[in-house]
């Protein structure tokens, strides 16, 4: 397993630099440079071509790009023109609401998921498990955008329950238990938004495993023993359809990313999502490119945590 | 005598791929519905364009500004006095239209590709799926956000090919391992062993052979383009507001304003996108099932 592991980590090492790269490419196509945040229009030209001597700017591209990746490595993205702060400092701020959103999501994700798939899957083709299969297909076919616009029209401005914008009622003291409660209670909305529409795939997943499950032997012998139907389906056949599904996590991390994106625009919730969308706009290159890297990051190591999981789970897989 | 020999081996012979295609959506009321409700809302659309000017209903007019449904504007204006529902006709067409142009085009290249790298296997292969894999690990929503700042001259082909440039990958992959199932045949393998060129076994023989595959594919890849398109419209990333698709229909509902009050200027749009989307899946589903002999109904 160990040997499976480790060749895996190591496949992550060309994506991860493949990927900055990719966005070192995207970023010198960008106009502007670190400098042009920076300076007044009317220093003289020859002090800024100083200046960019001084930093590097004139060099050839792969050692900018080396330059780029030693800073990366020490955590320095470069600076936010748009509101002069390190962009580390600025990513920081808003990685706290985009991190506490898909806790919220994965919470919502699997307390709907996991129900919804184990009724779906023992009670296959009654009525119950129609309606579920009908909201799976449904969802599959919903755009996560339209479906939340349509969550806080009801229930953020006709019913009023939860609050329609924002990370945190203002006016509430950092740190104190009523500024988490308010953090947490803006985060449900845009939430369950998203592990609405997010576990369709879980729930279809589930459902044809405990399907196929039920027909195995040891499902057989286990009802040959005299083991009643509460202990099969929780004992026997569960924990077996569980596993795949724990495996899912690492890829959910790219279904969630992308949604964030969405869902902080519909619900003006100032997360990383929204601050991407706010900096590309605003042509604050610097920190729309470190948000790139960082989703990109993100997204590959779900992908190595979910092969990781599955290979613990699944002996077939390190064999291949 | 000749006659009903060449007669009862045209009976004998299992209906081609198109025509088990057909037989299940007509089989399939659902999916028959869907797609004469599409045919229908293309035709709409597309032949109600022709007498809509696409400039004058966006050019904006102060005097008409977020007027509710009435006589004058059958769906009411938005924050910039222009008709609504001319716009949504409008947004229809383009929506469909980049949907249509985009699993076009990543269709075209992904069977290419998938085709190619099944076909040939080995180290051909193996490349063509690493690059693959890379591509596939790419956060591919914000960099298609970024290409479409950073591209000079920014249009409806542009943003068409960028979107492409990324979504091409699922039906490369399927149609790959498809590939190398079928050139383990031995309609391929006798092929190749007369001497036919690759080129026309990939695409004169595999892949006439694998049509149905191809089919479903594409059609479920329109609703997910479909669907992908007007979300980018949506974020403002998609075509701009003089060519509105569904998506910048929808946008204009970031606007609490409109969201709370002006229902008539984001709903529409919303619940015809998902009604779309409902039928083109509608269809695809039912194509996958008659693609797959064992669920086919009829």
């Amino acid at each position: 397993m160990w040997k499976f592991i480790v060749r895996r980590l190591l496949i992550t090492i060309p994506q991860i630099i493949i990927l900055s790269i990719i966005v070192f490419i995207l970023a010198q196509m960008m106009p502007g440079d670190a400098l042009s945040g920076l300076i007044d229009p009317s220093i003289d030209p020859a002090a800024v071509e100083q200046q960019r001597e001084r930093l590097g700017l004139n060099n050839p591209w792969y050692i900018q790009y080396v330059d780029w990746v030693g800073g990366i490595l020490q955590g320095d993205f470069g600076q936010s023109f748009r509101f002069k702060m390190p962009v580390t400092e600025l990513i920081g701020q808003r990685m706290v609401n985009t991190v506490l959103l898909s806790v919220v999501t994965l919470i919502f994700t699997y307390l709907i998921a996991l129900p919804l798939g184990l009724i779906s899957g023992r009670f296959n083709d009654t009525l119950l498990d129609q309606a579920i299969t009908g909201y799976t297909y449904i969802g599959f076919a919903t755009p996560l955008f339209i479906f939340s616009l349509f969550m806080l029209w009801i229930f953020g401005y006709n019913l009023g329950w939860f609050p329609t914008s924002g990370s945190v009622a203002p006016g509430t003291e950092p740190g104190t238990i009523a500024y988490w409660l308010s953090k947490v209670y803006h985060a449900l909305l845009p939430g369950i938004s998203i592990a609405l529409i997010q576990v369709v795939s879980t729930v279809q997943y589930l459902r044809s495993e405990i399907i196929d499950t039920k027909q195995k032997d040891f499902i057989i012998t286990a009802r040959a023993k005299g083991a009643g139907e509460q202990r099969v389906y929780n004992k026997h056949i569960f924990r077996n359809s569980l596993l795949p599904i724990a495996a899912f996590f690492g890829w959910e991390i790219t279904t969630l990313i992308t949604g964030t994106v969405f869902v902080e625009k519909i619900f003006s919730y100032p997360g990383m999502g929204l601050l991407f969308l706010e900096s590309i706009t605003q042509r604050d290159f610097s920190v729309a490119n470190s948000l790139v890297l960082l989703f990109g990051t993100a997204q590959i190591m779900g992908a190595l945590l979910s092969d990781i999981i599955l290979s613990i789970v699944d002996p077939r897989i390190r064999i291949k | 005598m000749e006659a009903t020999d060449v007669k009862e081996l045209e009976q004998a012979k299992t209906p081609s791929a198109i025509k088990v295609l057909l037989k299940e959506l007509y089989r399939d009321k659902l999916a028959l519905v869907s797609l004469i409700f599409l045919v229908l809302v293309a035709a709409f659309v597309y032949g109600l364009s022709i007498f809509l000017d696409q400039d004058q209903i966006v050019t904006v007019d102060l005097f008409a500004i977020n007027e509710p449904p009435g006589e004058d504007f059958i769906l009411g204006t938005d924050y910039g006095g222009r008709d609504v529902f001319g716009q949504l006709i409008i947004g229809t067409r383009n929506s469909l239209t980049i949907g249509i142009l985009v699993t076009l085009l990543s269709g075209v290249f992904g069977i290419a590709y998938g085709l190619i790298s099944g076909y040939y296997g080995g180290h051909v292969d193996n490349v063509m799926m690493r690059i693959l894999d890379f591509m596939n690990i790419l956060p591919f929503l914000f960099i298609i956000i970024s290409f479409v700042v950073i591209v000079p001259d920014y249009n409806t082909i542009t943003f068409s090919l960028i979107m492409s440039a990324f979504m091409w990958m699922g039906i490369a992959r399927l149609i790959r391992s498809k590939a190398l199932q079928e050139r383990e045949l031995d309609y391929a393998q006798a092929s190749k062993t007369l001497g036919t060129s690759n080129f026309n076994i990939i695409f004169k023989q595999v892949m006439p052979n694998i049509v149905s595959l191809i089919i479903v594919t594409m059609t479920l890849n329109l609703a997910a383009n479909i669907g992908l398109e007007s979300g980018l419209s949506f974020l403002g990333f998609g075509l701009p507001e003089s060519t509105p698709s569904l998506g910048t229909l929808i946008s204009y509902a970031t606007n609490p304003q409109t969201l709370e009050h002006r229902w008539w200027i984001w709903v529409p749009p919303a619940v015809l996108i998902l009604i779309l989307m409902l039928a083109v899946r509608n269809v695809g589903e039912a194509l996958k099932r008659a693609a797959d002999a064992r669920q086919r109904r009829g």
